[in-house]
C-alpha cells in the first residue's frame, strides 16, 4: 500500500474524507457499475429461470409454479429435439469451417505483399459490418429466383434452370447455407485470432529451434501451434457463445423452416416466448444454452488462470 | 530452370488464394452496390448478366430510401441510442474500470474478470425476462428501452477495456498529484482521465458499434416502425407483405455497413487485445 502525505492545508471540502480513502473511493466508483449488471442482468436471468418453472404466459400472467412441467413437455416434444440438434450441427459446423477459413487466411496474410494492409481490410469485413445487414445481402444471394449463386452455376453449365438449387427451401440445403453465411461472418475473427497469436511469438524463439534443426513441421507444430493455443482458445470461445446463442441469421433467411430444419434453441425461445406469447415454455427452452455456457465460461476461467501462473 | 518454375507456381497460386479470400469476403458487399444502382427491369431479369450494369446505373433506390420510407429516422434512432448508450457506458465503466485497475492484490482482477463475463451473457438467454422489465418501466415498444438494455453488454466490456488502460499507466503520477495536493478523486479526474483518452476514444468507438450489431434486442423489444434502429428497420421493414424491395435494402445495408467498417478496421487491434485479456503478452 502506498503511503500518501498529508495534504497541504487547503480550505477543506466537505466531502473531503470520502474522496480522500482509497477503500471508499474505489467502492463508491465501482458501485454503479456492478448495480446496472445485477439489476439488469442478475435480476432477470433469475426472472428467466423462474418463468421456466412457473405457467406464465402473456394471455395469462400467472405466478402459479408448476415445478418441472415445462421441461418435461419440451424434452417430449421431438421437433425440440430436431432444434436442440440442429443448434449443435449450426454451431461446431460453421466455428469448424470458419477456424479453417481462418488458419488459411492468416498463413496468407503472415506474409508481406504489396496491398496487404487493404486486403486485410477489405477481408475484417464480414465481421465488422453488421450481421443482420450482411444476411440480408446473403438472403438476396441466395434468392430462388434471382440467385446470383444459381446464375453462375447455370452460365458454368453445371445445373440447369429447371433443376437449379433452391437454397432456401431445402431443409439440407437451408442448413448449409446458415452454416456458411455464419462461418463466412465468423472466419475474419479467426483470422484475426490467429495472426494475433503467431506475431507475438518472440522470433528469437523460432531462430533458436531453427539453428537445432527444427524443420517448417516441426516449428509449426511444436512450437508455433502449442504457443497460440490459449489465444485461439479465447477466440473459439467467443465463437461458440456467440453462435450457440445466436438467432438473426436464422431469423432473417430461413424463419427456422423449411418445416424446422434450421430452427435453432435461439430462435426457437424467440417464437414460443415472444410471437407465440408462451414465455414459461420460451424461457424453459432459452434455459437450455446454459449447460453449454458453463462449459465454455469455465474453460475460458482455466485460461485466464493459466495465463497468469 | 526447374527452380525458378516452381517459384513462379509457388507465386501464382499464393496470389490466387489471396484473390479467392478477397473474393469470398468482399463479394456480399459489391453485391450490394450493384444491386443498389440497379434498375429494376435489369434486376429482375435473369437473361441479363447479374455482374454488372445491364442498364444504366440509377440513384432511384437511394431516393425511395430518403424519400418515401422511415430511413432517415432509423439512422437519426441509431444515433441517439449511440450517444445515449456511450455517455451512461462512459459514466460507469470509467471509474469502475480506474478502480478495478488500481485495486491491489487478486481481487481487482477477480472481480474484473467476473463483470467482463456477464458480456457473454446471451440476449436470447434474458429477452423474455427484460422485455418484461422494459414493460414495467413503461418503455415497451419504444427506442429508449435499448438505451436502457445496451448498457448491460456495454458496460462489461468496456470496463475490461479500460482495466487494461488504466493499468498501463504508471501510478506514479496520481501519486505526484496527491502529494501536491489534489485529492484522490482530483488525481483521477485531472490526471489519470486525460491521460487514457485513447482508451476512452476506443471505448466510445466500439459502444457505437456494438449498438450498431445489435439485432436481438432491437427485435425483440421494438415493433413501431418509427422507432427502430437503422440495423432492424433496414432487415424487417422494407418488405411489404412478401415482396422485398432488394434495391432498396441493399442501398440501406450498404449506408449502415460503411461507417462500422471503417471505425472497425481502425480500432480492430485494440478490440483484439481487449477480447484476448492479453493472453499473450
Amino acid at each position: 500500500m502506498t503511503v500518501i502525505a498529508a495534504p497541504i492545508a487547503k480550505p477543506a471540502s466537505r466531502f473531503r474524507f470520502i474522496l480522500d480513502r482509497r477503500a471508499v473511493l474505489g467502492s463508491v466508483f465501482i458501485a454503479p457499475a456492478i448495480l446496472y449488471v445485477l439489476l439488469l442482468v442478475g435480476l432477470p436471468f433469475l426472472l428467466a429461470v423462474y418463468y421456466s418453472v412457473s405457467a406464465y404466459t402473456i394471455y395469462d400472467p400467472s405466478w402459479q409454479f408448476v415445478g418441472l412441467a415445462n421441461f418435461e413437455q419440451i424434452v417430449q416434444d421431438p421437433v425440440f429435439l430436431q432444434t436442440l440438434g440442429n443448434t449443435f450441427i449450426f454451431t461446431f459446423g460453421s466455428q469448424l469451417l470458419g477456424l479453417i477459413l481462418g488458419k488459411f487466411g492468416a498463413l496468407l496474410l503472415l506474409r508481406p505483399f504489396p496491398g496487404r494492409k487493404f486486403v486485410r481490410a477489405v477481408i475484417i469485413l464480414p465481421w465488422a459490418v453488421p450481421i443482420a445487414l450482411a444476411t440480408v445481402a446473403w438472403q438476396w444471394m441466395f434468392d430462388s429466383l434471382y440467385s446470383v449463386i444459381n446464375w453462375t452455376l447455370i452460365a458454368l453449365g453445371i445445373v440447369t434452370r429447371g433443376d437449379a438449387p433452391n437454397w432456401l427451401g431445402t431443409p439440407s440445403l437451408a442448413m448449409l447455407s446458415v452454416i456458411v453465411v455464419n462461418a463466412w461472418r465468423f472466419f475474419p475473427f479467426a483470422i484475426v485470432i490467429f495472426l494475433a497469436g503467431i506475431t507475438a511469438i518472440p522470433q528469437d524463439i523460432l531462430d533458436a529451434a531453427t539453428v537445432d534443426g527444427a524443420g517448417f513441421w516441426r516449428r509449426n507444430y511444436q512450437i508455433i501451434v502449442p504457443m497460440i493455443l490459449p489465444i485461439v482458445a479465447i477466440g473459439l470461445i467467443f465463437g461458440i457463445v456467440f453462435t450457440f446463442t445466436d438467432l438473426s441469421i436464422v431469423f432473417l433467411m430461413t424463419m427456422g423452416g423449411p418445416v424446422g430444419a434450421t430452427s435453432v434453441l435461439g430462435f426457437k425461445g424467440f417464437q414460443v416466448g415472444i410471437l407465440s406469447g408462451d414465455v414459461s415454455h420460451g424461457a424453459a427452452i432459452s434455459l437450455f444454452m446454459l449447460p453449454v455456457l458453463f462449459v465454455v465460461v469455465v474453460a475460458m476461467l482455466r485460461f485466464i488462470r493459466r495465463r497468469e501462473i | 530452370m526447374p527452380r525458378a518454375l516452381a517459384n513462379a507456381l509457388r507465386e501464382t497460386s499464393f496470389y490466387v488464394a489471396v484473390a479467392l479470400f478477397f473474393l469470398l469476403a468482399a463479394f456480399p458487399f459489391y453485391w450490394m452496390l450493384i444491386t443498389s444502382f440497379k434498375t429494376n427491369s435489369d434486376l429482375y431479369n435473369v437473361a441479363n448478366i447479374p455482374f454488372w450494369f445491364n442498364d444504366s446505373p440509377t440513384l432511384e433506390h437511394f431516393r425511395y430510401l430518403f424519400e418515401k420510407t422511415l430511413f432517415v429516422r432509423w439512422l437519426l434512432n441509431s444515433l441517439v441510442i449511440g450517444v445515449c448508450v456511450c455517455a451512461i457506458t462512459l459514466v460507469t465503466a470509467l471509474p469502475a474500470g480506474y478502480s478495478l485497475a488500481r485495486m491491489t492484490g487478486r481481487n481487482g482482477e477477480t472481480l474484473g474478470i467476473g463483470i467482463f463475463l456477464t458480456y457473454l451473457v446471451p440476449p436470447t438467454l434474458l429477452f423474455l425476462p427484460l422485455s418484461r422489465v422494459v414493460a414495467d418501466i413503461g418503455l415497451q415498444n419504444s427506442m429508449w428501452s435499448l438505451v436502457v438494455v445496451y448498457p448491460t453488454f456495454t458496460i462489461p466490456f468496456c470496463t475490461w477495456l479500460l482495466m487494461g488502460f488504466f493499468k498501463a499507466l504508471p501510478v506514479e503520477i496520481e501519486e505526484a498529484a496527491i502529494v501536491d495536493g489534489c485529492s484522490l478523486f482530483g488525481a483521477f479526474i485531472k490526471m489519470a482521465i486525460p491521460l487514457a483518452l485513447p482508451g476512452i476514444l476506443t471505448v466510445v468507438i466500439f459502444t457505437f458499434t456494438l449498438t450498431l450489431q445489435e439485432f436481438v434486442y432491437a427485435l425483440t423489444f421494438i415493433s413501431a416502425s418509427d422507432q427502430k434502429p437503422i440495423t432492424l428497420g433496414v432487415a424487417t421493414d422494407l418488405i411489404r407483405g412478401d415482396i422485398f424491395y432488394w434495391g432498396e435494402i441493399m442501398a440501406g445495408a450498404l449506408i449502415a455497413s460503411i461507417p462500422v467498417a471503417i471505425a472497425y478496421n481502425l480500432f480492430l487491434d485494440r478490440f483484439i487485445s481487449g477480447i484476448t485479456g492479453g493472453a499473450v503478452k
